[in-house]
């Protein structure tokens, strides 16, 4: 369709981040201006690339002119499309917000080539058809995102930093040797080929097996699945607001993504019910710990990421419901659910800690008890956080609410009610932290002067929890749609 | 024309409140005017979108709004008559509160955020109203929880973030079991649309328990709204809020929200007599004749004015889930009437008690000696919501009474009439003394926090009418109780559709 391979969205979704890093380094003193350039035409091209796939179906793209079993392999299925499309459009707005955040030249000039590169990084990792390529993705996203983590310079932030770059190295590794055992069993990398191989051989059941427990634990710990989440809490809670919001939407979101298509496209035939109950028991731990401790955090943004933490493990609740059901509607509902709780928490967490952020600047702190007047002040950042977090705790008429829905709906009809239990104590919880800071809105402080005061960071953080609350809750349709669109084999 | 329109009207109507209230937020907290034009327009539209649907429902147009969310989960706003009796009452109490708030908020903070929520908060009330399933009934029931959180905290005092607060544990947990309660039966039946006569009743006899925890369940959700003892304990605690939030919890919205789903609920998804049969229906009946009792034995003990009036919600909301838990037409049509007015009784009270506080500085009914002849108009008002609510002829609570009276004979309940009777005598015992006081007793030297407005009447205008008027609708809706469109026809045409008469 796209003769020219330098105009195909699929790449253009990766190299013009790369290109905006690389002028953003070249020329410092305009990095603001040429960060949003490369913001706006990387969103324009995932924009392209969506409506391309909703026409068109599943697209693929094979780079190099190597053979199947070794090229870079570019794919964009519904599943993909989804996530980069959410992914994209947070990054644009989180562009915006950065563009006035940082006050110091020093900072932002670092700050936009990393970002770009995170941001072609995050492209690259959902649209990567092979299993090396998603390796580089990975690696380059897990140093990108320790280095902006880092960049407030105080002790916490680089220690918790460093931190977070030896976890995810560790956890890239782990993924590595499985990607190792599986081309010496398999002779491939292709995404594709390594399924129908597996579902072919099941001499080799030992050897994929091990390849799995591998690859799904390294990114388990990348995604901070419990127990393995210890380090995302200080990393993220100690960033910059906007680098807090990318980390916490965006990056965790990417490997929780890998394994979602791991576990369904690839190791399909060989991950047992036992296995998804293992995993979805990890993840209903996950949803009350992160819950009790956000409930218990002194600051804002430490709540917001134990938020996260509880949030992730919502999506393994999914797997042994999947497990269980066969094909059809009530599956097609599960897939989409999953998918539609994780893009809802991308857009509404983004939004809770670019708010979070503004209430920092503007208190010089962000502890919850103290926040009284702040909040009286910024009367559209309040907004933003009360829509945020009625999308998090799963209020309608968020997308959350609707993916909530469906996974009881899932539960009690597969005959696995306990989950609702796991799902109605996690919602408990979560509006007891989420009003836990709403509440501090009111107070006796005089009337705000207007709504909005800061354009440029008030509008992203208020237009993405928006989104999650107003647009994926009442208009969710066209996912499911979108999610049809598989990529047709390795071919 | 109108047919083109009619799958666009229940739609319309919700957001008729819903666009002008989020404009509401952004005008700037000095533009008195602006705020006050479009609070009324959208009020006023209302009513007009309102009254185009009663005329259309009465002839037996059909309205219905459909929006797919998603694969097998819709979106759906249906004008049936039940529909348009919660609709009117609701929209015509708006309009009357939102004069009254414009009034009574004159000079304090944070307009711009109350009315802006107030908007909402009506909105969602209306959705609630025409929901046409479970599932678009549970969303707009959430979003009024929501939406009347920041009403209850407005004043931003330690009480009444702590009142906010204990509102928002007990409505949010009651939202879970509601909405537990809606996934289960959904997944037995598939998508749950309200239906007349309900849609249960062929469902295979081993289902039945099932069928009973689910109802158990979705009551406790919706009892905790409507204030049923045990899950009543948040209305006397949200007292603290401003006197217009007050008549829209008690009378407008929340309550009522919670009354009107268990009508919902016994009528139109499980059906009154399948629910008879499963022996829903007793459990119903007693857990609302205890909550009427005790209601109106709490009531005797406060010496509170809105504390008072608060626990006499309590007791009277359960009126209607009274009249869904006896079998048959009659007592049907008593609850049914009850739900309009009661709201239009105890609105007018909340109003009378807010200006006594506004004018008076007078909250206690230990302070009310003599404040008839200070404040005359008021008082008469307040008198006429109190002999309603005790059930003195033609007021428009013995209307109701009467009904539920005879269904109880109909369905050879004659406990009910003991029950009647005792809530009765209760009744007049904490609201005749008010009476005697504010009329009988000598003034008061000095009034505890006295405010002139200025005019040459009683209070401010925009405080004195709106209780003057809601009297008159109570009495109206009593002496002209038979005539066309009065709350009692429109029950009846109701009690008629659901029992297939």
């Amino acid at each position: 369709m796209y003769s020219n391979l330098l105009t195909d969205p699929l790449v253009l979704c990766i190299t013009l981040p790369l290109l905006g890093a690389a002028l953003t380094t070249a020329l410092p003193r305009h990095a603001v201006p040429l960060g949003i350039l490369a913001a706006l035409a990387t969103c324009s091209a995932a924009v392209t690339l969506g409506v391309d796939v909703w026409q068109h179906g599943a697209l693929r793209l094979v780079l190099g002119g190597w053979e199947p079993e070794l090229a870079i392999g570019l794919r964009a299925d519904g599943l993909a499309v989804a996530l980069a499309l959410m992914a994209n459009l947070v990054a644009l707005g989180i562009s915006v917000y950065a563009s006035g955040y940082f006050r110091d030249p020093e900072r932002m000039r670092a700050f936009w080539p990393l970002w770009l590169l995170l941001w072609a990084a995050l492209n690259g990792l959902f649209l990567a058809g092979d299993l090396f390529n998603l390796y580089v993705m990975l690696e380059l996203l897990g140093i990108t995102a320790a280095a902006l983590g880092a960049l407030t310079g105080s002790r916490e932030a680089v220690s918790a930093n460093l931190r977070y770059l030896l976890v995810g190295l560790l956890g890239s590794i782990s993924y590595l040797l499985g990607v190792a055992l599986l081309y010496t069993a398999h002779g491939t990398l292709d995404l594709g080929l390594v399924a129908r191989a597996i579902a072919a051989n099941d001499r080799l059941f030992a050897v994929d097996a091990a390849a799995l427990v591998l690859m799904v634990s390294g990114l388990a710990l990348k995604a901070a699945l419990f127990p393995l989440h210890f380090w995302l809490p200080p990393a993220h809670a100690n960033a910059p607001a906007p680098v807090s919001a990318a980390l916490s939407a965006l990056v965790v979101k990417a490997s929780v993504y890998l394994i979602i298509r791991l576990w369904l496209d690839l190791f399909a035939p060989i991950t047992g019910l036992a296995a998804a109950m293992f995993l979805a028991l990890l993840g209903a731990a996950a949803v009350v710990w992160g819950s009790w401790r956000a409930l218990r955090a002194e600051r804002l943004k430490l709540l917001a990421a134990y938020s996260t933490v509880a949030q992730i493990g919502y999506l393994f609740l999914f797997l042994p419901l999947l497990a269980v059901t066969p094909p059809g509607p009530p599956r097609d509902n599960l897939l989409a659910a999953l998918v539609l709780m994780a893009l809802t928490h991308g857009f509404a967490k983004s939004g809770f800690f670019l708010a979070a952020g503004l209430v920092q600047t503007n208190a010089g702190h962000d502890r919850i008890d103290d926040l009284g007047g702040t909040a009286q002040r910024l009367p559209a950042t309040t907004f933003a956080i009360a829509l945020a977090g009625s999308a998090l705790i799963g209020l309608p008429p968020s997308g959350s609410f609707i993916g909530k829905w469906l996974l009881m709906q899932g539960a009690i009809e597969s005959g696995q009610w306990w989950w609702v239990i796991v799902v109605t104590t996690g919602s408990l919880l979560a509006s007891a932290y989420v009003f836990r800071v709403l509440s501090r809105a009111f107070g006796l402080e005089p009337t705000p002067l207007k709504f909005v005061t800061d354009a440029r960071a008030e509008v992203p953080a208020l237009l993405l929890s928006l989104v999650a609350v107003a647009l994926l809750g009442l208009a969710s349709g066209p996912l499911w749609t979108l999610l049809a669109l598989r990529a047709g084999g390795g071919a | 024309m109108s047919l083109d329109l009619a799958p666009l009207l229940p739609g319309t109507i919700v957001l008729s409140s819903l666009l002008p209230g989020v404009f509401i937020f952004l005008v700037r907290e000095e533009n008195h005017l602006l705020r006050t034009v479009l609070n009324l327009f959208g009020a006023v539209l209302k009513l007009v979108l309102v009254g185009v649907m009663i005329w259309g429902v009465y002839l037996g147009q059909v309205f219905e709004t459909r929006v797919q969310i998603a694969p097998g989960l819709e979106l759906v706003l249906h004008a049936d008559a039940l529909s348009v009796l919660f609709v009117t009452l609701s929209t015509v109490l708006w309009l009357v509160t939102t004069v009254y708030a414009i009034g009574y908020l004159e000079h304090s903070p944070n307009r711009s955020r109350f009315f802006g929520f107030f908007s909402l908060c009506v909105s969602a009330t209306v959705g609630v109203a025409l929901a046409g399933n479970l599932l678009t009934f549970v969303i707009f029931y959430e979003i009024l929880t929501l939406a009347t959180y920041p009403l209850v905290a407005h004043r931003g005092t330690p009480e009444a973030t702590r009142g906010a607060k204990i509102y928002l544990a007990y409505t949010l947990s009651g939202g879970l079991l509601l909405l537990v309660g809606a996934v289960w039966l959904r997944t037995l039946t598939g998508p749950v649309d309200f239906v007349a006569g309900g849609v249960l009743r062929g469902m295979p006899a081993d289902m039945h328990r099932e069928l009973v925890a689910i109802f158990a369940l979705l009551l406790a959700g919706l009892g905790v709204k409507a204030a049923l003892v045990p899950l009543h304990g948040w209305l006397p605690q949200s007292m603290v809020a401003p006197a217009p939030v007050s008549s829209l919890l008690h009378a407008v919205a929340v309550v009522k929200a919670g009354a009107f789903g268990i009508l919902r609920v016994v009528f139109d998804v499980y059906g009154v007599e399948f629910s008879s049969e499963l022996g829903l229906l007793a459990v119903l009946a007693a857990l609302a004749s205890f909550t009427i009792i005790y209601g109106s034995l709490m009531a005797l003990t406060q010496d509170g004015l809105k504390k008072r009036l608060a626990y006499s919600t309590v007791s009277q909301v359960s009126y209607i889930a009274l009249g869904a838990a006896l079998l048959g037409p009659i007592a049907t049509v008593g609850g049914m009437v009850h739900l309009v007015h009661q709201g239009i009784m105890k609105i007018t009270l909340f109003f009378c008690a807010g200006n006594y506080a506004e004018t008076l500085g007078v909250h206690n009914v230990s302070q009310m000696d003599g404040v008839g002849r200070r404040m005359p108009l008021t008082t008469l008002a307040f008198s006429v919501g109190a002999l309603g609510m005790i059930g003195i002829p033609p007021i428009a609570g013995f209307v109701s009474k009467w009904y539920l009276g005879l269904g109880g004979v109909e369905a050879q309940q004659y406990w009910v009439l003991l029950v009647l009777g005792a809530s009765t005598l209760l009744n007049a015992g904490y609201f005749l003394p008010i009476l005697y006081r504010a009329w009988f007793r000598p003034l008061p030297n000095e009034w505890p926090h006295e405010h002139h407005f200025g005019t040459r009447f009683e209070t401010m205008g925009a405080l004195l009418w709106p209780p003057v008027i809601t009297a008159a609708f109570c009495l109206v809706a009593g002496l002209f109780a038979a005539a066309p469109f009065s709350p009692l026809e429109w029950a009846q045409l109701i009690a008629r559709r659901e029992y297939g008469l």
